[in-house]
């Protein structure tokens, strides 16, 4: 298509697909506290609208009526540049996630992604990596001894966890032969066996997808991998002295960063958009983006579950964890699926 | 002027205003952060020549790994703002246009006997296919000797640091 047509198509998918991502992380919030409150047997948010479901919004108007206090001593062009930062990263990696297959639209086959790079998985990978400076230089900019702790602490588990889930990622590349999400995606199509479909996790990567779910819990910095943000252990962390709309730009990239490793799991091991396709046409074309979000859901759904569940591990034991039991366990994974390709 | 050379030209700009501002910076976060826009701005100029695969690891290794030990590094020693020595006026009037010359002189010179010109997008091999090709069989030996290479500057950086009270009671 003409580079005008695709400049402005591209302009306005990305408009679309940061609208749709800044409310899935506002009501991942929600979710977050309604599934947490009823596993401790006490309702969430019930009272701002019908099931607390204006709980987000009332959210939003807080953050921006707060205070921002900005404490005297800190570096404060980091200061100020750390949580743009960490936004920043957390919403560029969702550019390259596909929904769905291409639709028609005037003519013009428009793939339900903003681009779909060669090399779309390493893109992912690469941003991940540069997500540990938001982190880290939150936590030094704050001249506090408990936020530069939690800040390395934060960024030194990121930076381990990570080559893990790079490697865990490799069994899925060996698999589909190629770094695009889109034709990952479409090496899951299909059925083996008569009956089981042939995504990933059953076509072979069940231990690569463990380690990957491990891994991504610790990227994120969520439960059982929370020690740098947990309030007992270090204040809170690298975010101790933002107030009003810099928390709350850490507390979105923290979101949005848990939404990408929920879409980048269905995508690379459950299908992606793949499901039962039944329906007149129109429902066909809008079906699979249907099955997507529902995949997306059904993880963060375990995040929160296993948030709600399980205690937090010390720091010795979550390095050793992923040093000396999730590094091996990934390169076992890499060289036996390479083995099995190869046979 | 296509898209393509206006794209080349900005990331370009990033590129050298981060050089240069890597060296005007007083405190050395600051400098940090100034490397870290080079890194990015020259994976964006990979992309640019079709190197896609480079680009990436560029993105990984070099903005995302090195340069966060570097940061790690000035965050944990501290390093404050450089001190101000009394640099001689002579050196920065006269050195820096110099230098500017001499570099424009020098580029000059030698793009207007290599005789090359610019290349297609993708008449080189960038593709991850291409680079796997080379790597793994036309190139495997110089691989593995890296890998191993590497694996002794691992061991080595492990012996440096580890606690001195060890080696010592190991002497005894």
């Amino acid at each position: 298509m003409p580079i005008g047509i695709f400049i402005l198509v591209s302009v306005i998918k990305s408009v679309i697909v940061l609208l749709v991502l800044l409310t899935a992380v506002a009501y991942t919030v929600w979710l977050e506290r309604k599934v947490v409150g009823h596993m401790q047997n006490r309702w969430g948010p019930t009272r701002v609208g019908p099931f607390g479901l204006l709980q987000p919004a009332a959210d939003g108007l807080k953050f921006l009526f707060k205070e921002d206090l900005t404490p005297p001593h800190v570096y404060k062009p980091l200061f100020l540049a750390a949580p743009m930062m960490a936004v920043i990263f957390a919403l560029t990696s969702i550019s390259v996630i596909p929904f769905g297959n291409s639709i028609q639209l005037f003519g013009y086959s428009v793939p339900l992604q903003i681009t779909d790079v060669n090399i779309g998985l390493l893109l992912i990978l690469g941003i991940t990596s540069m997500g540990v400076y938001g982190v880290a230089l939150a936590g030094w900019s704050s001249n506090n001894k408990y936020s530069l702790l939690g800040g390395l602490r934060a960024s030194a588990q990121m930076v381990s966890y990570e080559i893990a889930l790079g490697l865990s990622l490799v069994g899925v590349l060996i698999q589909s032969g190629s770094f695009s999400l889109r034709d990952i995606v479409e090496a899951q199509g299909g059925r083996f066996l008569y009956i089981i479909p042939r995504w990933n996790i059953f076509h072979g990567q069940l231990i690569g997808f463990f380690v990957y779910l491990m891994a991504a819990y610790a990227e994120t910095n969520r439960i059982p991998f929370d020690l740098p943000e947990a309030e007992t252990e270090l204040v809170a962390g690298y975010h101790t002295e933002y107030s009003s709309m810099k928390f709350a730009m850490f507390f979105m990239a923290e979101y949005a960063n848990m939404i990408t490793v929920a879409c980048l799991a269905t995508l690379l091991f459950f299908g992606g958009w793949h499901g039962p396709l039944f329906g007149p046409s129109l429902m066909r074309a809008v079906l699979p983006v249907f099955w997507f979000i529902a995949k997306v859901f059904c993880f963060l759904f375990l995040y929160i579950w296993v948030r709600g569940t399980l205690p937090r591990f010390r720091y010795d034991q979550l390095m050793s964890f992923g040093w000396k039991f999730l590094l091996p366990l990934a390169i076992a994974n890499l060289v036996a699926t390479a083995i099995v390709v190869a046979w | 002027m296509s898209f393509h050379l206006i794209l080349f030209l900005i990331f370009g700009a990033v590129c050298v205003g981060g050089a240069i501002n890597l060296l005007a910076q007083r405190h050395p976060i600051n400098s940090a952060l100034s490397l870290i826009a080079v890194m990015a701005a020259l994976a964006g100029d990979y992309l640019l020549l079709g190197a896609e695969f480079v680009a990436a690891v560029q993105l990984i290794v070099y903005a995302g790994a090195i340069m966060v030990l570097f940061v790690f590094v000035i965050m944990l020693l501290n390093a404050g703002v450089e001190e101000e020595t009394k640099g001689s006026r002579v050196a920065i009037l006269v050195g820096v246009p110099g230098m500017l010359i001499g570099g424009v002189l020098v580029a000059w010179v030698v793009l207007l006997r290599s005789g090359t010109e610019a290349v297609p997008i993708g008449a080189l091999p960038g593709h991850p296919i291409d680079i796997a090709q080379l790597l793994f069989h036309d190139f495997l030996l110089p691989f593995e000797v890296t890998s191993i290479l590497i694996l002794i500057a691992i061991m080595g950086a492990v012996v440096l640091a580890s606690k001195p009270e060890s080696a010592a009671g190991k002497v005894e």
